[in-house]
């Protein structure tokens, strides 16, 4: 059977899983379209909360990543991870005893302030909005890798599966899709990394043959990897900083704090149904992750050294000079798979020196002797272009594995990206529906009317993120800075004070979110552009790039959420303390006994 | 606040004091601000401190959930918060 014929069947069945689930659980009331009824178990949760957060980002681009920046993509490692510590111990049990369905609704009632609830759903907006442009778009470039359609129809099959499960299941029909998107996703991703680690290291488990010798030389993977890279003119692979060592230190933390504010994570643990449950949930969706996150980097650096040993076979020999010409591959050799994938413009040869061979290397490099050896050789700059998403995409390609190995890793793409942009758009809608419309311009309406709204913001929803994918503003990849910097610097630290800080009042909240805001957006837009229009950056204004102690715009939300902590607890010293029933409210949300159900009501 | 909610409370900060600092310690501190003198240690094939960064940090950050979750739930009978 032809791999396309596979592919389809696979793809095929995958769907017909989703749909059937979608038939199965529909929402009768707005707490199955909310809270998938508030009854949903920590595991289940877990798988379900997994398969939300981990995007089409972290299956396709993630690994790739890594093997780009070597110890420095630990960034992204430790950032995605880290901020479950903090949701499971800080927010998570409090929010769920609070009880109520949405996280603005959360500051609205805490902070008893329409103005504060107003600059959360602003905040969960545009973090949220941010962050759907990157998985429409991944769904498009999904389908038209592995299905051969155009992008643009990818995402119309893309809006057509999310919509029969999200708009008539809600968080119902998404939750348990999502719990079938985890188990797709994950064997996809596992299935090839065994075969890859036990190729290499002849350990099938890819977090240990990551620290194992290679068959071949019996040097270590990691020891051997390093060498070739620097041989070509790259940086070691096990110690270069992703920048400076403050700027990863604050990069990762950035991350965490964002993490654990982004409000399709949180709401999460509002379908679990007790305090109990919903801390120890956080760290069933904390291992389902890690089976994904700590197997990237062994794939990562798996694949990039098959990659090195494919392109340039001398590096791995030690009789053979590297600038002589045999130590290259020749053109007309190349394997397959990078014929195919060079149809899709993710890997580029162009032969520079017209020697028929490829030349892989870094012609960027700071080492002086070795770009005058490669002068010396004839090189003429760097001749293949690989994009990160290779690392995944060719992975089982590259280790020649069979075809039904590669439409599981077509299907687990889809999954990916399907589950985490429905997670999104029940954040989007369900503010829309519950803390826009009843919250704030239809306070009578019936349970029955909000069903139908939530249904009609749903699919407003599908349609305006379908739109953004099919239409991608330009900045589309400066997005995912701004979307965690947001939740960092306006979301995470007034939940926390919120529950955390009793005296904390509505003039120190919003104060402290609007600072929090002002601070990061300033540094992101100086950077990327105002709302990332091009040619609108102005970094010269606040003394060149990365002035702020060598900080990327993408390390700033730590800072943004240092202003808000430091604004808000001085402005609430200086204005009335909150009322006495507020206070109350604090005392009874931070013990576990009597949490009931969540609903909804304001 | 009765007294003795606010002996819970106290407890409950005490506990997320300690796991907030084993969690800052070993992510920021072992994966990355002393990660160059641990890359001296090896760890069969692994660096210690790359090792941390990319896979130690991420198993002691489950371990600490689960911790917290088992003390917290030992800390809300003893107070007799916990949920019926």
């Amino acid at each position: 059977m032809s791999l396309e014929m596979t592919t389809y069947i696979v793809v095929g069945l995958t769907f017909l899983l989703y749909i059937s689930i979608a038939v199965w659980s529909r929402a009768k009331s707005t707490k199955d379209y909310y809270v998938a009824g508030g009854n949903v178990g920590p595991i289940t949760n877990g798988m379900a909360t997994a398969a939300d957060w981990m995007s089409a980002a972290s299956f396709i681009s993630m690994a790739g990543m890594v093997a780009n920046m070597g110890y420095g993509g630990s960034v992204f490692l430790m950032g995605w991870t880290g901020g479950y510590v903090l949701l499971a111990m800080l927010l998570a049990p409090y929010l769920r005893k609070f009880g109520k369905f949405t996280v603005p609704q959360f500051i609205r009632e805490r902070f008893y302030s329409r103005s504060a609830a107003s600059v959360a759903v602003l905040s969960l907006l545009a973090a949220s909005l941010t962050y759907i442009i990157g998985q429409m778009t991944g769904v498009g470039v999904a389908f038209s890798r592995f299905l051969g359609v155009s992008s643009d129809v990818g995402i119309y099959i893309g809006m057509g599966i999310v919509f029969t499960y999200a708009v008539f299941g809600g968080m119902k029909g998404i939750t348990y899709t999502q719990v079938a998107q985890f188990l797709v996703l994950i064997s996809a991703f596992l299935v090839p990394a065994i075969f890859i680690s036990f190729q290499l290291t002849g350990n099938p488990i890819p977090q240990l043959g990551l620290g194992s010798r290679l068959t071949e030389t019996n040097v270590y993977l990691l020891e051997r990897l390093n060498e070739v890279v620097t041989d070509l003119g790259f940086k070691e692979y096990t110690t270069t900083y992703a920048g400076s060592k403050l700027n990863m230190t604050l990069f990762t933390l950035s991350l965490m704090i964002g993490t654990a504010g982004l409000p399709h994570v949180i709401m999460r643990f509002f379908t679990v149904p007790s305090v109990k449950a919903a801390r120890i949930s956080a760290g069933w969706t904390l291992v389902f992750i890690a089976m994904l996150y700590t197997t990237a980097p062994a794939v990562g650096a798996m694949a990039k050294y098959n990659l090195h040993r494919t392109i340039t076979p001398g590096i791995a020999i030690e009789e053979v000079d590297l600038f002589e010409p045999e130590a290259h591959l020749l053109g007309e050799e190349r394997p397959d798979w990078m014929e195919r994938w060079e149809a899709t413009g993710l890997l580029r040869w162009e032969d520079k020196n017209q020697d028929g061979r490829i030349q892989y290397y870094n012609d960027q490099s700071d080492d002086e002797e070795f770009l005058a050896k490669a002068e010396a050789a004839g090189w003429e700059g760097n001749e293949l272009e690989v994009n990160a998403d290779i690392i995944v995409l060719a992975n089982p390609e590259i280790a020649m594995l069979p075809n039904w190995i590669i439409a599981l890793v077509a299907a687990g793409g889809l999954a990916s990206a399907l589950s985490t942009a429905a997670g999104l758009l029940i954040a989007i809608s369900s503010s829309i529906s519950h803390d826009l419309v009843k919250g704030i311009f239809m306070p009578k309406l019936s349970d029955k009317g909000e069903l139908i709204v939530g249904r009609i913001a749903m699919t407003l929803s599908i349609i305006l993120a379908g739109w953004l994918g099919l239409n991608p503003p330009g900045f589309a990849a400066g997005t995912v800075a701004l979307a965690f910097g947001i939740a960092a610097c306006s979301l995470f630290p007034a939940l926390m004070m919120g529950i955390f800080f009793k005296k904390m009042n509505k003039e120190g909240a919003t104060a402290g979110m609007l600072a929090g805001l002002a601070v990061t957006l300033f540094y992101v837009f100086a950077h990327k552009g105002i709302f990332f229009i091009q040619g609108t950056t102005f970094t010269h204004l606040i003394g060149g790039e990365n002035s702020f102690f060598g900080l990327t715009p993408e390390a700033i939300g730590v800072v943004g959420a240092a202003v808000n902590f430091t604004v808000a607890l001085i402005v609430s010293k200086f204005t009335k303390e909150p009322p006495e029933y507020i206070q109350a409210l604090i005392e009874n949300v931070r013990l576990p006994r009597g949490a009931k159900h969540v609903d909804g009501s304001h | 606040m009765k007294k003795d909610d606010k002996a819970y409370w106290k407890m409950t900060l005490r506990l997320l004091g300690i796991i907030l600092a084993v969690w800052i310690f070993v992510s920021l501190g072992l994966s990355i601000i002393f990660a160059q003198e641990l890359n001296k240690i090896n760890l069969g094939g692994y660096p210690l401190g790359f090792w941390f960064a990319q896979q130690g940090s991420i198993y002691t950050f489950i371990a600490l959930i689960f911790i917290y979750a088992w003390i917290m739930n030992k800390i809300d009978r003893n107070f007799d918060v916990h949920e019926e």
